[in-house]
């Protein structure tokens, strides 16, 4: 229910192999050991980036999550930036957008 | 003995992970630079270097955050990062905890912090160390100064933090390299990725190079958060190892290149 158990929840999974193979195995009851809110464990059973960055998720946490379900560099880049068209404005934490959308300053 | 060499350098983890996206002409001399810098520190023929890193939530996290920390492990391990994403292989790092332990009792006449025997590396740690010690030979005691989640410590204390350091590097019988990671501006890991702020990085550096700390104390963190982004917050780690050395500065190497999502810097302080 806060960007802090949010947070938690991807920071056990990027340091932790154990935690990363039940949430492999079985997403849904892995993001039930943490008290979130609907759209928290909606982001997370979905591999919503956009939704997560713009939940306020500190980048150096969701650059890893995003490379554990698979999603490249440059999707990852372009993920965030659509969750910021379609959800709005980063809404918590220091991790903001001050680019423009349609801009891709390293060009990815 | 004493401090026998205190350097900085960038650790963004494109550096090696996206190596193949970059421009050659830009990134092999950066490369070169990392690899001076190696030659330089093994003519030191350092019995161990400290590595003051601003790590990402590999060990520390808002549970229980602490501003500053050193280990004191028997070895290390790393990267926590998949190997196959930040393109630099596991290994383990031998540390000293004997001289873990008889540094961080030193650093505690003046300043608090935590000590770890238990620590895993990422790519705050192993960039910087995938070019230094390439052959995994050194003894490695990992430092950390908390440059994510707010509150942060003063600037001023990581000043004081690089003069206890100094002093406690002073006062063991071993000789002791410190290497100083982070960035200068940057807003890693968003959209803003590759963003540079090129002429605040410039004149952080010149107040490195002249090891002016009023000047580098200056900075206030919402100017840092404006001009610098959150990797700014990062100078901690540069204004600690300038507080170490306090000499003249050298800056060896500058050079924006935003697909490794910082202004890539090499620089040494003498030890005065």
């Amino acid at each position: 229910m806060s960007l802090y158990t949010l947070s938690k929840l991807l920071y056990e999974l990027n340091r932790s192999d154990e935690a990363k193979a039940r949430f492999q195995a079985d997403r849904e009851s892995f993001t039930h050991e943490f008290a979130l809110d609907d759209e928290e464990r909606s982001a997370i059973l979905e591999g919503d980036i956009g939704l997560l960055y713009v939940l306020g998720v500190n980048g150096q946490i969701l650059m890893h999550f995003a490379a554990l379900i698979g999603v490249e560099w440059a999707d990852y880049l372009q993920q965030m930036r659509d969750g910021v068209t379609r959800y709005g404005p980063v809404r918590a934490g220091l991790y903001a957008m001050t680019t423009r959308s349609d801009e891709k300053v390293a060009g990815l | 003995m004493t401090l026998v060499y205190s350097g900085v350098c960038s650790h963004g983890p494109g550096i090696t992970g996206r190596a193949d996206l970059a421009d050659p002409a830009l990134r092999d001399p950066f490369y070169a630079a990392f690899h001076a810098m190696r030659d330089e520190i093994a003519a030191t023929k350092p019995d161990a270097l400290i590595v003051l890193a601003a790590e990402h939530f590999a060990n520390f996290f808002m549970d229980k955050m602490p501003s500053f920390a050193i280990g004191m492990g028997e070895s290390y391990t790393g990267p926590i990062e998949d190997p196959d994403w930040l393109k630099i292989p596991h290994r383990a790092v031998k540390g000293d905890p004997d001289l873990s332990r008889r540094i961080i009792a030193e650093m505690m006449q003046t300043v608090d912090l935590t000590y770890c025997e238990e620590w895993r590396f990422d790519h705050g740690i192993m960039v910087p160390l995938h070019f230094l010690d390439p052959a995994n030979e050194l003894t490695v005691i990992p430092a950390n100064i908390n440059c994510q989640g707010p509150p942060l410590a003063p600037l001023h204390r990581a000043w004081a933090f690089g003069e206890a350091l100094r002093r406690a590097a002073d006062a063991v019988p071993e000789r002791i390299a410190l290497v100083a990671t982070g960035g200068i501006s940057h807003w890693p890991a968003t959209p803003d990725s590759g963003k540079i702020n090129e002429e605040w990085d410039r004149e952080f550096m010149r107040r490195w190079v002249a090891c002016d700390k009023d000047a580098m104390l200056s900075y206030t963190d919402e100017e840092t958060y404006r001009d610098g982004g959150q990797g700014g917050f990062e100078i901690r780690a540069f204004i600690a190892a300038a507080a170490a050395a306090q000499g003249q500065g050298t800056l060896h190497f500058y050079t924006p290149i935003p697909i490794f999502a910082v202004g890539c810097t090499i620089a040494s302080m003498e030890i005065a």
